[in-house]
């Protein structure tokens, strides 16, 4: 102990940190502050310590070329000792660390943090969620494999429809004409020392400011920000009604990272790394890429939009929202912070949540997206083909074979794009069942030159059996009824 | 008075102290524009306009003999410019469809949309994108699904029996590898 004492002392002699460091650790803060709702900000600085611990390790195994990445994924999954592991804890580590920030994000949004005088520190903010999204993109594609081919393509497409610079921005991304060595190379300055040193360099400049300006306080409805009068009413408050930082509101942030270290191991044990999946080969194009469970969202909202939007919003969309949240605190500087006075804050939030969740859970399905091997690996229930005439399973089959199924559904096998046919017969009659067919209408191609009028004959016959045994096919009325 | 005031401003913007900061501040600016410019243009290097230009070139798809009359398939090419550690990335897929003798159509692998590959099926004669549900007719013209025009279609010409293509670069709405529209295939005039 006294040893512990006199070598402490000793450096701190030379290094003269002690005082400052203590007077940091010991600064006084609002006692409200010592919350459960504050932990998500020291809880994202533990994940993202995490990630520079198991990237660095990834970074000894990892070859980020072309040729060779995918093997030493595999090597890493199945030779190197616990490189399953340490992949599986970075790669989850991602999804915790962005869902951390978010969970901030909120957090401090809904409580009013980002006025006076914390709006710099809410826009050093804004430019870590767009690193930490930044790394989830970069990382997704370090893990080179048939998704990260493809959503590479998928950037490429949207840089190029930026209007005049779109190739430049294409080549500048790819490194080169095509998504090839140089893209992985590109991608892997732009995740290992780019971003990582911007992150380090905004993390500290956000935390030093959280110190200089202190926590914000627990809002309380009708406690208005004024300009003039915040820093003394926030000063008296610590001096009242404060607790020192260390340990009083240290104590639930520490528990909170014990906590998340934990989950992310055994998230990390029990579910294991992330791919990769098939070899990044574009020539095998039987693929069908999807992105990380965080892009979701946005691939749901790219099949979803009016087509005539996308362009604009592709490359609107990023600056609008972008600037709004860098000049949030700008317009909204002052005023009421709590939300229960705050509707239009929390109705927002609430919107974006549901809407970002709505897409997500849209997105893990993918209705809009044919089912490419339905035709040929789902078959018709046996049940629609009992008592049929030998026309109507002819028809049967030519459903089967010109692919209907990759977008129709029968009996709850198929694809989503168009309706199920389950009870077709009950909505459209033979004479409209073969115009819809042959001309196809909305989402639906024609058919027309695919289809011998014969095939379409046995199809049409086979659809008009479409319905519920208790329910008539639709008719049309303007013919006498018999 | 003026004359000693005059003479006091005078040693003060010559002094050798103030001398060497405005040299150093011009020195600096040399210097840093110097180390500036070749580290910007080695980073933005392939999106210099005279390197796209170069990045398109005829490359052959082998004897046009493999792609029979009235049928669409899969061909690919090795990239005209690929790095050594390029691997199997510098192949790139494509779908040729021979309508007859000497009209031909080949199709970029990318849907128009976001550039997913687009998996031709012979039997109900389109080709379906998995990405978004873009859907494409035999002709390459757009037949449903969020794609904003038909499929890419490459400049093509026969040679000596084999099948050539211009190609180098990622097929983008920016960068079509062709101007020519899909849905009108193009009838070759060199036999």
């Amino acid at each position: 102990m006294r040893l512990t004492k006199d070598l402490g002392g000793w450096f701190d002699q030379r290094l003269q940190l002690g005082k400052s460091l203590k007077e940091t650790l010991e600064h006084r803060v609002p006692r409200s502050t010592a919350s459960w709702a504050y932990v998500f900000g020291s809880g994202s600085l533990t994940v993202m310590m995490m990630q520079f611990a198991t990237g660095i390790c990834l970074a000894f195994v990892y070859v980020p070329s072309a040729d060779q990445a995918w093997t030493s994924l595999q090597v890493l999954n199945h030779q190197q000792s616990f490189g399953w592991f340490i992949r599986a804890l970075h790669g989850w580590g991602s999804n915790f660390m962005v869902a951390l920030v978010l969970m901030h994000m909120v957090q401090v949004f809904l409580f009013g943090a980002y006025k006076f005088p914390r709006e710099l520190t809410w826009i050093v903010g804004v430019c870590l969620l767009l690193m930490t999204l930044g790394m989830a993109f970069t990382g997704q594609v370090l893990r080179f494999d048939q998704d990260a081919y493809w959503g590479l393509g998928i950037g490429a497409s949207v840089m190029g429809r930026m209007p005049f610079i779109g190739t430049a921005l294409v080549h500048s991304m790819l490194g080169g004409p095509i998504i090839a060595g140089e893209t992985l190379s590109r991608f892997f300055a732009i995740h290992v020392f780019i971003i990582p040193g911007a992150l380090i360099a905004f993390v500290g400049l956000h935390l030093l400011m959280v110190l200089k300006l202190g926590v914000n306080e627990w809002p309380m409805p009708g406690r208005i920000v004024r300009r003039e009068t915040y820093l003394k009413e926030y000063h008296d408050l610590t001096q009242k009604d404060g607790v020192p930082f260390m340990p009083d509101a240290f104590r639930k942030d520490f528990l909170f990272s014990g906590l998340i270290i934990l989950a992310l191991v055994a998230f990390a044990a029990f579910f294991g790394p992330f791919g990769p999946k098939g070899q990044p080969d574009p020539t095998v194009v039987q693929a069908v890429p999807k992105p990380d469970y965080f892009f979701l969202w946005m691939y749901a909202a790219l099949a979803l939009l009016p087509p005539q939007m996308e362009t604009p919003l592709l490359i609107i969309g990023p600056v609008v929202v972008i600037g709004f949240l860098i000049v949030l605190p700008l317009i909204s500087g002052t005023g009421e912070k709590s939300w229960r006075r705050r509707p239009v804050a929390v109705l927002s939030v609430l919107l974006i949540i549901i809407a970002l969740a709505a897409f997500t859970q849209l997105g893990t399905y993918a209705p809009w997206s044919p089912v490419m091997d339905a035709w040929s690996s789902a078959p018709i229930p046996p049940k629609l083909l009992e008592g049929r005439t030998a026309l109507e399973r002819q028809g049967s089959l030519v459903l089967q074979e010109k692919q209907c199924r990759n977008c129709h559904a029968l009996g709850g096998e198929g694809g989503l794009r168009g309706p199920a046919l389950d009870t077709v017969a009950t909505r459209l009659t033979g004479d409209e069942l073969i115009r819809q067919v042959l001309q196809g209408r909305g989402n639906m191609p024609a058919y027309g030159n695919n289809l011998s009028p014969a095939e379409t004959t046995a199809l049409v016959a086979f659809l008009n059996t479409l319905h519920p045994s208790d329910q008539r096919p639709a008719h049309d009325a303007s013919l006498l009824a018999h | 008075m003026s004359d000693f005031n005059q003479e006091s401003e005078i040693p003060k913007r010559l002094s050798r102290r103030n001398m060497l900061m405005t040299v150093g501040i011009a020195l600096n600016a040399v210097a840093g524009i110097l180390f500036a410019v070749p580290l910007v243009g080695y980073v933005l290097g392939p999106a210099k306009r005279k390197e796209m230009k170069k990045e398109l070139a005829w490359v052959t798809l082998g004897p046009l003999a493999q792609f029979p009359e009235g049928e669409t398939r899969l061909a690919t090419y090795r990239n005209p410019f690929v790095r050594p550690w390029d691997g199997d990335t510098g192949n790139i897929p494509c779908w040729v469809r021979r309508i007859s003798a000497d009209t031909l159509q080949v199709f970029a692998i990318n849907c128009t949309h976001l550039g997913c590959p687009v998996r031709w099926f012979p039997q109900s004669g389109l080709f379906m994108c998995p990405c978004h549900g873009g859907a494409y007719y035999a002709d390459g013209a757009r037949a449903s699904g969020p794609p904003p025009r038909g499929l890419f279609t490459y400049d093509f010409k026969i040679e000596k029996g084999e099948l050539w293509i211009k190609a180098g670069q990622v097929p983008t709405l920016a960068s079509p590898p062709s101007q020519a529209c899909a849905g009108q295939p193009k009838r070759c005039s060199c036999a």
